[in-house]
């Protein structure tokens, strides 16, 4: 390794209530290797060397964890995996947009975690458990896909306009493909209490297909269609 | 002192797959359980594990959970103890079972059974073919388990205290033991005493030690860092595990399965070279086996990049788009993005990268935890319980097998939450802590938030992982390993002095990484002075001055005590309660 390195320009989100009277985006001119592409996340991490009072959540540095999301040049995304090659000057990185700021781009997320609570989101069945496992064909197994994966980064939800209006009554994305994550589920015997506590006007049916949160989903999940398939199930259970 | 305290029966530090396992074992028991952990339960390192969890289902083939103990025994080069592998092995399909029930969503086989998939090591009858014993739910096992726990735990309305971070145990009073843990919420800065009749020790690893790791920045050993402060013993800290397949440069794991599913490794003339050094199980030989294998090969110049990050490379193309983007379509996402290669087409660059630690925390079979008493005697800490890759109950000995480690968590944190319970239920008193006992519990935090323009912890934490991987990587020899014992004693003395700028409360990441490094120190330290004193070669501890395994003087456990650095040995468990221990033979694959 060599160490080249070059210049790249920072602006980035800086609010912290025991000392800061208001948010502020303060610029950082920091030097990156040159010879290699980093991701964000590193260079969050030169900053924070820089400046110790810079605090941002991480765990995995994969894009597994979910504890990274922000947003990056306008857009909800994972620091961890977004190389910096793929950004344009000045890098701009707020917090996810439409939750409180605790400090700098750490959000609270308990509004997130709630709605995704409100969905039951474990496996019920009423039936005993057998001696070994239950059974599921790969064919039913695959409905799964694309729907367990989820990370509960709320990229999604925080770029989702009826979640920043309606967050105590509109489940939003992530909870939402939870919610059919179980409904899919063969071993799941829950579909009608599931339902019947989805059919208000709010939980599902402020969903405005609008997109953003399939846009910008980093593990390439797509909660529209999962939200469409509750619907149908709703409206069948309705006739 | 206006210190909040809050009152549980049982406090769980930890909640990745060992401590929400404990959690869930107490959450029908109606004892007041508190989880802590530092960061929201599915942020913990458990989410990143991939291949699967391994036991004897028998599924794809007949299987018998002697088999699975025989390769558990050969694996951990003979220092694994027989009672608690044997324990795993046979609790392992029940535990396998309960997870698939509370809706793990695993992989399937054509007639519906959980998919099971070859992984290094295993064996069929004692030795015989390879077999196919590790559960999977695709390239995301970890994934599936831990949220699957944390929904079970939000069904059981857990305690959860998430964002907490726990500084040090406190002291009973009376000298009796612990009176609880010193927390801190990171989101308000506040400090609380949690008093509690138990504790379980599940804060995970500690890969962060080392440079090049393919563990989560959160992995820095505060368990051991805690357990160590107490005057507690550690065991078995110098042993390592270096995964063979880690992608060059970033670190990140590409899971043993891509291997188990007809991956092999090549050099750079194309070579699959593992047939040279273990014509039998080639590519499936044990870790330790496979990483040295590798280490040789670089050192050959058969590297693919000898003057710059070599490598060799792990070729997944012959196995087709369907199998990859089917059973390994993480480790697809992952080599794209952190290597620009799609193993589709290409294969991947990887080397030997620090990955699991087999020490840390003694215990028995229950999770207790031991230590010694003043005669050097086994003591067993009432109360103090410790389960998952913090612990060392001692199955995984000198090398843990793949897949092993998820079925350890489950395994031993059901057990441990199922002692705990018992033992509320016959004894276990509350203890009371005296105004001195917190504050010495309190020192470190009280110490970073008033001290001032000293040298900065980042530099510090950035030496001691250059030490670490220059002098106590897959190869060791006593001449660098004093030289890194003395380097790292330097840096002991610098982190007293160490401060950090940031003294506000809210939510203040360096004062969480301050006390993380000060943990990573501790364990960096236990593991320098206990490979220094292993003068064999075992496992994953590969000593180039003492290349022969050593029975006569090291079939033995070490252990450790952070005061003056003292060593001692700990008998390893050759009573497995059903079946006849196995013998320590030559390791061959
Ligand atoms: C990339 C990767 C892939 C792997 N794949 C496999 C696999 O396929 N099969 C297998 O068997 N094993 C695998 N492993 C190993 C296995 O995943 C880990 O050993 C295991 O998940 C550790 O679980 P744990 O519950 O002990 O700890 P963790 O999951 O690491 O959880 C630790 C918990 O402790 C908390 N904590 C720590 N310190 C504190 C503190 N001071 N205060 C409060 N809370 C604290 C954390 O917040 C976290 O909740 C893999 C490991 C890696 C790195
Ligand atoms: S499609 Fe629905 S859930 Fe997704 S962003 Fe739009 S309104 Fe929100
Ligand atoms: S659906 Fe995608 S964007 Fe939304 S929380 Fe899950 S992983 Fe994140
Ligand atoms: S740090 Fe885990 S997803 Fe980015």
């Amino acid at each position: 390794m060599s160490d080249l390195t070059k210049k790249v320009h920072f602006k980035i989100y800086r609010y912290n209530p025991d000392v800061d009277q208001a948010p502020y985006m303060k610029d950082y001119h920091i030097d990156v290797p040159a010879d290699r592409d980093i991701m964000l996340l590193n260079a969050l991490f030169l900053i924070k060397n820089e400046d110790d009072g810079f605090g941002y959540r991480r765990s995995c540095a994969e894009g597994v964890c979910g504890s990274d999301g922000m947003n990056i040049n306008g857009r909800n995304g994972l620091a961890c995996i977004t190389p910096l090659s793929s950004l344009k000057e000045p890098i701009v990185v707020r917090p996810l947009p439409g939750f409180p700021v605790i400090r700098d781009l750490v959000v609270d997320m308990d509004q997130f975690y709630k709605q995704y609570e409100k969905i039951k989101p474990y496996l019920q069945n009423s039936n005993p458990a057998p001696a070994q496992e239950r059974l599921q064909s790969p064919k039913a197994r695959l409905k799964l896909d694309g729907l367990y994966e989820c990370i509960l980064c709320a990229c999604c939800s925080s770029s989702c306009p009826s979640f920043w209006w309606n967050p105590e009554k509109f489940i939003g994305p992530a909870g939402l493909l939870q919610a059919y994550r179980f409904l899919a589920d063969s071993r799941d015997d829950h579909t009608e209490e599931r339902l019947a506590e989805l059919q208000d006007p709010f939980s599902v049916f402020r969903c405005r297909g609008i997109m953003n949160c399939v846009d910008v989903c980093p593990k390439g999940l797509n909660p529209t269609r999962a939200i469409g398939k509750i619907r149908s199930l709703l409206l069948q259970e309705a006739l | 002192m206006s210190l909040p305290t809050y009152e549980f029966d049982a406090v769980i530090i930890g909640a990745g797959g060992a401590g929400m396992r404990a959690a869930l074992a107490l959450a029908q028991s109606g004892y007041k359980t508190a989880l802590v952990s530092k960061v929201f339960p599915t942020r913990s390192h458990t989410v990143s594990a991939q291949g699967g969890i391994t036991c004897a289902v028998g599924n794809t083939h007949e299987d018998d959970w002697r088999w699975h103990m025989y390769d558990t025994v050969k694996g951990s080069d003979y220092i694994g103890d027989q009672a608690s592998i044997e324990y795993m092995c046979k609790t392992g399909p029940e535990c396998v079972y309960e997870l698939e029930h509370m809706g793990l969503p695993f992989s399937r086989l054509d007639n519906g059974k959980i998919y099971q998939r070859p992984f290094g090591g295993q064996s069929k009858n004692f030795g015989g073919e390879q077999a196919a014993r590790t559960c999977a739910a695709a390239d995301r096992t970890g994934h599936a388990l831990l949220h699957t726990l944390y929904q079970q735990n939000l069904q059981a309305k857990t305690h959860v205290f998430s964002e907490w971070y726990a500084i040090d145990l406190v002291k009973a009073s009376d000298d009796s033991g612990f009176a609880g843990v010193m927390v801190m919420s990171i989101e308000t800065g506040e400090l609380a005493f949690m008093s509690a009749r138990a504790i379980i020790f599940a804060t995970g690893g500690a890969g962060r030690i080392f440079q090049s790791t393919t563990n989560a920045h959160i992995n820095t050993g505060d368990g051991v860092g805690m357990i160590a402060r107490a005057g507690l013993v550690l065991q078995d800290m110098e042993m390592w595990q270096f995964h063979p397949t880690g992608i060059a440069g970033a670190g990140c794991l590409v899971t043993e399965g891509c291997r188990g599913e007809g991956g092999y490794l090549i050099n750079k003339d194309g070579e699959r070279f593992m047939e040279r050094y273990a014509p039998h199980a080639k590519d499936l030989a044990s870790r330790d086996v496979v990483a040295r294998a590798m280490a040789l090969e670089m050192r050959a110049g058969n590297g693919f990049a000898p003057n710059g990050i070599d490598h060799v490379k792990l070729k997944l193309d012959h196995l087709g788009a369907d199998i990859i983007k089917s059973r390994l379509p993480g480790i697809r996402e992952l080599s794209m993005t952190f290597a620009g290669v799609d193993p589709i087409y290409e294969p991947i660059p990887v080397v030997p990268t620090c990955h699991y630690m087999m020490g840390g925390i003694p215990t028995n079979v229950h999770g207790q935890v031991i230590t010694k008493d003043t005669n050097n005697q086994d003591k067993i800490v009432d109360g103090l319980y410790a389960a998952g890759e913090c612990a060392c109950v001692s199955v995984h000995g000198a090398n843990r097998l793949g897949g092993n480690s998820l079925l350890d968590l489950v395994v031993f944190g059901r057990a441990s939450g199922l002692h705990v319970q018992e033992q509320l239920n016959s004894y276990l008193p509350r203890k009371n802590a005296s105004e001195a006992d917190l504050e010495a519990a309190m020192s470190r935090h009280q110490r970073w938030m008033t001290d001032k323009n000293g040298e900065h912890v980042s530099d510090i934490r950035a030496e001691m992982q250059k030490i670490m991987q220059s002098d106590f990587g897959v190869f060791r020899t006593g001449e660098f390993m004093e030289e890194g014992v003395e380097k790292l004693k330097t840096l002991v003395e610098r982190m007293k002095h160490a401060t950090i700028d940031d003294h506000s409360k809210v939510f203040n990441t360096s004062l969480v990484e301050a006390m993380e490094a000060e943990n990573l120190l501790v364990t960096a330290m236990a593991t320098a002075v206990s490979a220094l004193h292993r003068t064999e070669s075992r496992g994953a501890h590969s000593r180039e001055d003492f290349p022969k395994r050593d029975d006569e003087n090291w079939l033995v456990h070490s252990t450790y005590q952070q005061e003056n650095h003292v060593m001692g040995t700990r008998e390893v468990n050759r009573a497995p309660k059903f079946i006849e221990p196995f013998e320590p033979k030559e390791r061959v694959y």
